[in-house]
């Protein structure tokens, strides 16, 4: 019989129940919640009298709408009534069901995805979910975790567990190093180039080889965490000793004896040689340049030296019609070089690239220059209170303010542009986030995805460069 | 949840693959805390030229006359007829409310994807996987007939047109039981309590790391 993949071993190890039409109910051993996507769950629970199954289990924090301006005033002082209402509707609800939330000033809110590793909150071994589909994020700590609807997640705060159908294994194996210049966001793009946005569709993906390997943890959190926009609820990464250094003595981590324990389990948390996948994808990475988007979904990117498609060149009808509505969104042209793409804001943040490291790699670039004249913006957004109080310690702060970027509060901002950070009409961001959908960061924005070193070069160019032109500074 | 068992309705057809659900219902509309009230925001950013506000009346907004909604022969339609990797994007379930509201009982489209898949299922709004030749017979015919009609049998398994032609779709057992009784899954599973706590306890041996008091 053929080894077990590592999801076939998170899997087999959650099952409550198999039933008889394929699905089964497997156990959640964490659920993350927010101010958007919980409200009508708990709803759900009061006029079904119902209460939580296992409140230890959920962990809570406001991130979609929450302002990133200055915020001492607390959540009664939030401009706009509808977000203000949402986050204290969290508020209320977690008070009345006694979930541990960590409300808008503490220094540990952050972006769900952010805070659950940070926290330990996110351990091997688990299944976690969150109405939110970036939840594969977590996947890069071998866990097995996936984005829900709401009412799947009043469904996981009932009963622990939720109805699923075992997905197919999909093997991505990125062979060989990545250039110094090019990050895990640059390889995650370049995945979903190649596979396309469905791709992964009913699969979860493990992502191995050497290239994976060399990853930092931020940086497979970075890779996981862009699973969904290949198609692929979850993204997983096996346990190695980086995994188990990045959780030690984390404030939710096991301790003592049962970290022993725990580490020894987790040590398991990989896919045996002789394991079968369904479908394996081999990349490599060490020819692999700077990615940009230039469309509006993730798959149409290209590397920085590269240009936008000639719809003319595509074969498949559905697709050259894709291409055309896409290039009249963004305002390009066919053929039209990276390079030549003017930008006027610079977002660099969200649960893709927002923890300290992101940080640090665009403060590498920022240091001692200034952000060019022709942009109206170059926002810093922290993915936590804790990155944030991390990266003021480092000085990143000052850097990217003298430079003059705005340093913020933690939060999703112009990821999703729930609050008040948005694109106008027509403009061109350089965003670190994940999805460039029409309309994504604010109706008629025109959003390409890159990196953090990409997006502060941008930043100081103007335009798209490629950040191994002398553009990295000294390690901070 | 509303049960379904047969519907019968007039067709919509939205000719664009990887329709994503900041399409659906951009992020603006997401900070309601309610389950209802989506509909007037369908696809607001390809229905009207302005830019939509949550809490506004809609009636007096600038319709864009290309998109389909807003074309007469396709009022009161009640089947969306899409393209592949329909609903990719977030696991927004305002999504499928949007769709339900707006009077959508069921979609049907070469393939979606996941989590918009799952989440229609939980709110009697039926996603119906067909081949991609039956998907584009389907376009044609829809296109070619002012008021087209389907008719999608969900205790049958099968899509059925007034041509006389049946196509075969595949669903889950539990997930057909669910929407043709319209029942509360929650209650279903709850069922199952006994081997939750059973679960519980054996991983509280296996695995105790996992049930700390935080």
């Amino acid at each position: 019989m053929a080894g077990k993949t590592l999801y076939d071993k998170l899997w087999d190890a959650h099952v409550v129940k198999q039933r008889e039409d394929g699905t089964a109910l497997l156990y959640i051993d964490r659920q993350l919640l927010h101010e958007v996507t919980s409200p009508q769950a708990f709803e759900g629970l009061r006029i079904a009298g119902r209460t939580p199954w296992r409140l230890d289990a959920n962990l809570a924090t406001p991130d979609h709408n929450v302002p990133t301006t200055e915020r001492s005033k607390g959540v009664e002082a939030i401009e706009d009534p509808v977000s203000r209402i949402q986050v204290q509707t969290l508020d209320a609800n977690c008070e009345e069901f006694g979930i541990t939330e960590f409300s808008m000033n503490d220094v540990r809110q952050g972006i769900v995805h952010v805070i659950g590793p940070e926290q330990g909150a996110t351990l091997p071994g688990m299944t976690i979910v969150c109405g939110d589909s970036h939840t594969s994020t977590h996947g890069a700590f071998a866990a097995l975790a996936h984005g829900i609807g709401t009412s799947e997640v009043e469904h996981v705060l009932a009963t622990q567990c939720l109805v699923q159908r075992k997905m197919k294994n999909m093997l991505v194996k990125v062979n060989g190093r990545l250039q110094p210049g090019v990050y895990a966001k640059d390889l995650i793009l370049a995945i979903i180039g190649k596979i396309g946005t469905a791709g992964g569709t009913g699969h979860a993906i493990e992502f191995a080889g050497e290239a994976i390997e060399a990853l930092s943890m931020e940086g497979r959190m970075t890779l996981c965490n862009m699973a969904i926009e290949a198609g692929a609820r979850a993204g997983l990464v096996a346990v190695d000793d980086k995994t188990i250094e990045y959780i030690k003595d984390r404030p939710y981590a096991p301790k003592g004896e049962l970290w022993e324990r725990a580490v020894e389990a987790w040590r398991e948390l990989k896919s045996d040689p002789d394991a079968q996948f369904d479908t394996v994808v081999e990349l490599d990475a060490s020819t692999l340049e700077p990615q940009v988007t230039w469309g509006t979904s993730p798959e149409m990117v290209v590397g920085i030296s590269g240009a936008t498609p000639d719809p003319e060149q595509a074969a498949d009808p559905v697709k050259r019609d894709a291409i055309e509505r896409a290039l009249k969104y963004m305002g390009l042209q066919p053929n039209q070089p990276i390079t030549s793409i003017q930008l006027d804001r610079v977002f660099i943040g969200s649960c893709t690239n927002s923890r300290i490291e992101d940080l640090r790699e665009a403060a590498r670039v920022v240091k001692g220059r200034k952000v060019a004249e022709t942009l109206k913006q170059a926002l810093v957004v922290p993915g936590s209170g804790l990155v944030k109080q991390q990266a003021e310690a480092e000085g990143l702060d000052k850097i990217f303010t003298e430079a003059g970027m705005e340093w913020r509060e933690p939060g999703c901002s112009m990821c999703l542009a729930m609050n008040a950070d948005k694109l106008g009409q027509g403009e061109h961001c350089a965003s670190t986030s994940n999805r460039n959908f029409e309309g994504r960061q604010g109706f008629g924005g025109r959003t390409h995805l890159v990196s953090p070193a990409m997006a502060a070069a941008a930043a100081i160019a103007g335009h798209f460069v490629d950040v191994r032109d002398g553009w990295i500074g000294e390690a901070l | 949840m509303e049960k379904f068992t047969v519907h019968e309705g007039i067709v919509a057809p939205l000719d664009m693959a990887n329709v994503d659900t900041d399409m659906i219902i951009p992020k603006q509309f997401l900070k309601s805390i309610k389950r209802t009230g989506f509909g007037p925001n369908l696809f607001d950013e390809l229905r009207y030229l302005d830019e939509g506000q949550p809490d506004q009346d809609c009636s007096g907004r600038p319709l864009n006359p290309d998109f389909v909604l807003n074309q007469p022969r396709y009022q009161g339609a009640s089947i969306l007829l899409a393209r592949q990797n329909f609903g990719c994007g977030s696991s927004r379930e305002h999504a499928p409310w949007a769709l339900t509201d707006y009077g959508f009982r069921a979609v049907i489209a070469p393939s979606f994807a996941d989590i918009f898949f799952n989440n229609c299922f939980k709110n009697g709004l039926l996603p119906v996987v067909l081949k991609e030749e039956e998907v584009d017979e389907l376009f044609r015919r829809t296109e070619a007939n002012e008021g087209y009609r389907l008719t999608v049998d969900l205790e049958n398994q099968v899509v059925r047109t007034p041509e006389g032609d049946a196509y075969a779709f595949e669903v889950d057992a539990f997930r057909k039981h669910c929407m043709l009784n319209g029942l509360d899954e929650i209650g279903v599973t709850l069922e199952d309590a006994d081997a939750i706590r059973a679960y519980e306890a054996r991983r509280r041996n296996e695995a105790p790391w996992l049930f700390q008091q935080n």
